[in-house]
């Protein structure tokens, strides 16, 4: 027994930050202070907040210490860890009140959140499965095998309203009984979407980080529900944290019996093999994914017919992503209702968002669906920093579109996000302040669908390019109104002519800036302005005479030589040296600078 | 079968259950434009040229790939639908190299046909920036420009399923796709095989064979040459379609015309080396089974064959016959017996052979096939080169007469003809062999069971006490699949005949392209191969052996089948190529 434990995050975030050196000195640090046999350091899964990196909380305090550095590490196991003195200048700044620390499901980024899919991750070690089992983990397989009938299964997951959390919100009982009705019997998969790709989208990464098992427990109940013996997950290569920890679990889910030959003394037996990608975003796209597994070029093919009946292989096939597994074991153990108690009318249970773009809290949080817009960005997410105005955020990545301000108090669920032209997605949630420009924005989401199609269809190869280059000529400062009806013409044929959902959704962006912003756009075309100060070509800059005290700074930061003047008076811009850099407007000190 | 109830721009149609929308539409005589799909080659719904809308469904569907169900109601030619189309056109375009003009697909291109059935307008309307490539001309046989490929894969995937070769396929992604081989490597040096299917599928000017009709017309104007011709069985069998005939019709006697007219010293037909080829390999099949020689014996006609079994089984090369193909005894034989004959320098004498196939270009290139110390035929162009020769010099084709090849060269038997169909090479054989095992004269000289277009086909023959098994197999993937279960001893067969292409020489990758809106209903082997088989049925020698000019050609020249002389003459070797020589 242990009197204490050090739990330090291991997930990509905090391991980029260095928490692995933490782990390290640590180890060092209890050893050198002869507590080794008193104090254990757990590597665990994300905590969530990732924008303080590295974290660490000590037990049974509940201590929560963000941007621990390696020689910080002295002072907490001798103070701390020895002497029983916490080190409150290392603590995480919220958990500190008046009256000493409070704890940190108190703080405004945990206090809303809802934690299903997210409960072990910080909390276990992940390489460890007994400590998945300590926490209720197979359980819900065991349930399965010796108490339930794959169509009791099904009924489960079907009552509790689950839609899977990869973007579509198809509702997952009704995939995995289209794979277990349509065909009887025979060879069936079941595969597991790890290749998340949403820029700034890491939720699965940090299930797999943190709580390997509970995915594996997972496949092994839809592989019972639906009669598969045999399970995918397919994982992308540039994850090797999850990589290496399902590695380590499948081995020892396969030492413990719980995957393998008769699981629990029963006729079910099911094994789970890893598949790695090479990072093609398109692979997330089902029929590409399957492709890929079979060894093909990672390309989608034309539905019908669907996975549920042909699927991997040609066999029937269910596809399901890391976060929806992540809710199964809890519903069959908790039953359905109560997840269906959780969430809105017709999305239940919890979303996990990683938060990102211009907001105080980066990082991953699980709330309960209808929580509004307005609570995750402000409270949970911090606000915005610097005090800029919220001006949209994105869902759905580059699939999705974007809520303007106007809806702020949007009660984010499925069917809420479709009707206002943007989508669910796998969870990425970037907020974007008044200095974006939406003109912008577009053309990033875009960059990344036509770098990211894989080319096989006409419309997304051929039909994204040309939208690109039209935003790029736009934000050149060289687009007229026709080109805006020309693109506009283009999303809506690409949305119905191309091939898979990648290409189908890759206008939405486009489409819904261009909906809630069309001022912007006109102000790129008619007034050849960007508003946001963000297009290079459209913008200038000059010096206002009366603010000038002829200090020569601007002249000495411009790197283009632009700046000229005599000491003591007001300088002038030449404006065919500049290059918008800004470096001058950022050194001025006396506001003499301004950006048209 | 079952049928389903389904309705079509509000009409009731009755479909097969199983068909795709395409299939239902031609059922109620509307045709749906297609470009990446070609039927039992290529279903992957990518160009999205098909589309059509569907009640109920969230977007346009595909109608090449997406079934019918009952009850379906289909609308192919709403303005929604047009107008995608023609959009999906104008995007393609924006990417093409659009010299239209100089383009040797000019007036049989399915991209061409496609921008004025959908009435594209401006086809510079996405125009945008594009990817320029350099064209691939290391193989012999073609070059590949992509820069006026559309990506619809129907190269990659005939390459790959149907010749079980693989080697183009897609290469980089998004905008920056395009066909390639592995690492970049020019097809030349690739274990590519010569068969041209990838250009018979070729819906534009992206893959073509490499043109030698120039070289022609030099060596014709050439007075200091005797250039003669020989024309391989299945050209006359669809030559014709480049001139507006119906395919399968046989227009033998036009392109004899014809060729004279271009003005060759010497029309010639390569079904008498055809002849050539059964006394030679029937002698060569008799002998290995009588003194213990390596068996199976495997035909040794096709080149394209030939070099995929030099790559892909150079354990088997054994097996080949050692007789030359009959294109090169024809050469061989021109420029020794004929050329000795008519006292003409072989260093004189051109021999040009038309071909339906591509690989024959690479395969007079050989080593080992120059018996007059010459390469045996100097100049191998396909159908469709020849259809361009006469287009080019202005000879009115169907008007021609109708007329004979010249003797001796161009004497020929029923055995022939039917080279140039999967089975023919085996059938002819099997009416010599069976002859000269017997000594019986055959009452029937028609084998069924290997005639059809059936990839594998198998038989047994009882002959003069011994059961002889044989096997035929065209398409290489098929041939893979034969091959393997020889190499595996699951099968113990005699004699095998392989045809590098799908349904033999009548398919080759030389022959007059069909676009897809034909090849999707019609198989247009079955139409070609029966134009074969009727002219072998209305001959009167239909043995090759009975062939006087070849009787004579022994008599006078090579003295029996087999001897010294026709080894030298006629018989070659292979080389162990391995996957990446």
């Amino acid at each position: 027994m242990y009197r204490s434990h050090v739990l330090v995050c291991g997930g990509t975030g905090c391991t980029s930050s260095g928490s692995h050196q933490i782990v390290e000195a640590l180890q060092k640090e209890i050893d050198k202070n002869g507590l080794t046999n008193e104090v254990q350091v757990v590597k665990t899964g994300c905590f969530g907040l990732c924008a303080l990196g590295p974290i660490m909380i000590v037990y049974p305090e509940g201590s929560f210490y963000s941007m621990v550095k390696p020689e910080d590490i002295p002072e907490i196991v001798s103070e701390h860890l020895l002497k029983g003195r916490i080190v409150s200048r290392l603590l995480y700044n919220e958990t500190v009140t008046e009256n000493g620390i409070k704890s940190l499901n108190e703080t405004n980024f945990y206090k809303k959140q809802h934690r299903v899919a997210l409960r072990n991750c910080g909390v276990i070690n992940p390489e460890n499965i007994e400590e998945y089992i300590g926490t209720d983990g197979y359980a819900a397989l065991g349930k399965v095998l010796t108490e339930m009938s794959p169509d009791d299964v099904i009924k489960c997951i079907l009552d509790s309203g689950l839609r899977g959390r990869g973007g579509g919100g198809f509702p997952t009982g009704r995939k995995w009984q289209l794979a277990k009705d349509l065909v009887k019997g025979g060879q069936k998969y079941v595969c597991c979407n790890a290749d998340e790709g949403d820029p700034g989208a890491f939720m699965d990464r940090s299930v797999l980080e943190g709580d390997p098992h509970v995915v594996l427990e997972a496949m092994a109940i839809a592989g019972y529900a639906i009669g598969a013996s045999q399970g995918y997950i397919y994982v992308r290569a540039e994850y090797p944290i999850a990589v290496q920890r399902l590695e380590i679990a499948i081995k020892q889910a396969r030492e413990y019996g719980l995957l393998g030959n008769n699981i629990f003394g029963t006729d079910f037996s099911f094994d789970i093999g890893l598949r790695l990608g090479a990072g093609a975003f398109v692979c997330g796209e089902e029929t590409a994914l399957m492709t890929s597994i079979e060894g093909n070029r990672g390309e989608p093919r034309p539905r019908p017919p669907f996975p549920a009946e042909q699927g991997l292989f040609k066999k029937p096939t269910i596809l399901n992503n890391v976060e929806t597994y992540a809710n199964i074991p809890q519903i069959i153990l908790k039953g359905a209702d109560w997840f269906a108690s959780m969430g809105t009318e017709k999305s239940k249970g919890t979303k996990v968002f990683a938060l990102g773009g211009k907001i105080n809290n980066t990082g991953l949080v699980e709330v309960p669906m209808g929580t509004t817009l307005r609570e995750v960005i402000e409270e949970i997410g911090g606000g915005i920093p610097n005090g800029k105005k919220f001006k949209a955020a994105q869902t759905g990545g580059p699939s999705g579109g974007c809520i303007p301000a106007e809806h702020f108090d949007i009660h984010i669920d499925y069917d809420n996000l479709i009707s206002i032209g943007s989508m669910m997605g796998s969870g990425g949630l970037i907020v974007m302040d008044e200095d974006t420009c939406m003109v912008d924005m577009a053309k990033f989401f875009l960059e990344f669908t036509v770098d990211e199609s894989c080319g096989k269809c006409t419309p997304c190869r051929v039909g994204t390019k040309r939208m690109l280059e039209i935003l790029e000529k736009i934000t050149n400062g060289n687009g007229t109104l026709e080109d805006l009806d020309k693109l506009e013409k283009l999303c809506y044929y690409i949305k119905e002519n191309a091939l898979c959902a990648l290409g189908q959704t890759a206008p939405n962006p486009v489409l819904s800036m261009m909906h809630f912003f069309k001022d912007e756009y006109i102000a790129h075309i008619v007034d050849k302005k960007c508003p946001a100060g963000v297009c290079k070509s459209l913008l200038s800059f000059e010096i206002i005479a009366d603010k000038c005290k002829g200090c020569t700074l601007c002249a000495r930061v411009c790197p283009a030589g632009a700046i000229s003047g005599e000491v003591k008076n007001p300088h002038t811009i030449d404006k065919s040296k500049c290059v918008k850099c800004g470096a001058c407007m950022e050194k001025c000190r006396f506001g003499a600078i301004v950006k048209k | 079968m079952e049928n389903l109830n389904i309705k079509i721009n509000g009409m009731n149609v009755v479909a097969p259950k199983g068909s795709t929308i395409l299939e239902a539409a031609k059922i109620a005589n509307i045709d749906i434009p297609t470009l990446c799909y070609m039927k039992d080659i290529n279903a992957i719904g990518a160009c999205r040229i098909c589309m059509v809308e569907v009640k109920g469904a969230r977007s346009l569907v595909s109608s090449c790939v997406y079934p019918i169900f009952e009850g379906m109601e289909i609308f192919t030619n709403t303005p929604k639908v047009l107008d995608s189309r023609k959009k999906t056109l104008e995007l393609i375009l924006s990417t093409h190299d659009r010299k239209c003009l100089s383009c040797v697909r000019s007036g049989s291109c399915e991209l061409q046909t496609l921008c004025h059935d959908l009435k594209v307008e401006d086809e510079g309307i996405y125009d945008g920036e594009n990817e320029k490539y350099d064209i691939d001309f290391s193989a012999t046989h073609m070059y590949r420009d992509n820069n006026k490929c559309i990506l619809c894969r129907r190269c990659s995937a005939v390459c790959e399923k149907v010749q079980g070769i693989g080697v183009i396929g897609a290469n980089e992604r998004g905008f920056k796709t395009h066909i390639s081989s592995a690492f970049e490597q020019g097809l030349g040096d690739t274990s590519c095989v010569s068969c041209g299917q990838c250009i018979a599928v070729c819906p534009t000017g992206a893959l073509s064979e490499k043109d030698n009709t120039d070289e022609v017309f030099k060596a014709l104007a050439d007075s200091s040459k005797y250039v003669i011709v020989q024309t391989a069985p299945a050209v006359r069998a669809a030559l014709g379609e480049a001139f507006g005939y119906p395919i399968g019709t046989n227009v033998e006697g036009k392109m004899a015309a014809a060729l004279r007219r271009l003005g060759f010293k010497q029309v010639f037909d390569t079904d008498f080396a055809a002849d050539l080829t059964i006394m030679e390999e029937a002698t060569e099949f008799l002998d290995r089974v009588k003194n213990g020689g390596k068996l199976p014996l495997i035909t040794s006609c096709s080149p394209g064959w030939i070099k995929y079994c030099e790559h892909y089984f150079p354990d088997m090369t054994e097996n080949l016959s050692s007789c030359k193909s009959p294109m090169q005894m024809f050469g061989a034989t021109a420029k020794t017996y004929f050329a000795e004959k008519m006292g003409i320098d072989p260093k004189d004498m051109v021999v040009v052979a038309v071909m339906p196939c591509t690989a024959k270009k690479f395969e007079i290139g050989r080593d080992d096939e120059n018996a007059a110390g010459t390469a045996d035929v100097d100049i191998s162009i396909t159908t469709r080169e020849l259809a361009r020769m006469v287009e080019r010099a202005g000879i009115n084709f169907k008007d021609l007469p109708n007329e004979e090849f010249d003797a001796p060269l161009g004497i020929s038997t029923g055995a022939a003809v039917i080279f140039g169909v999967t089975g023919g090479v085996m059938e002819a054989a099997l009416r010599t062999a069976v002859e000269t095992l017997t000594g019986e004269e055959l009452k029937n000289l028609d084998f069924n069971d290997v005639r059809g277009l059936a990839g594998i086909k198998e038989a047994t023959y009882n002959v003069a006490g011994m059961d002889i098994k044989v096997a035929v197999a065209s398409g290489l993937n098929n041939a893979k699949e034969l091959l393997t279960k020889v190499k595996n001893g699951e099968a113990d067969y005699h004699f095998i005949e392989i045809m590098g292409c799908p349904g033999g020489c009548i398919n080759g990758g030389g022959q007059p392209q069909q676009p897809a809106s034909v090849r999707n209903f019609t198989d247009i082997r079955e139409a070609r191969a029966k134009a074969l088989y009727d002219q072998d049925a209305g001959m009167t020698v239909r043995k090759s052996h009975e062939n006087e000019a070849i009787k004579a050609l022994y008599k006078d020249y090579f003295g029996t089948p087999g001897s010294h002389k026709a080894h030298e003459i006629l018989h070659t070797s292979y080389v162990k190529r391995g996957l990446y020589k």
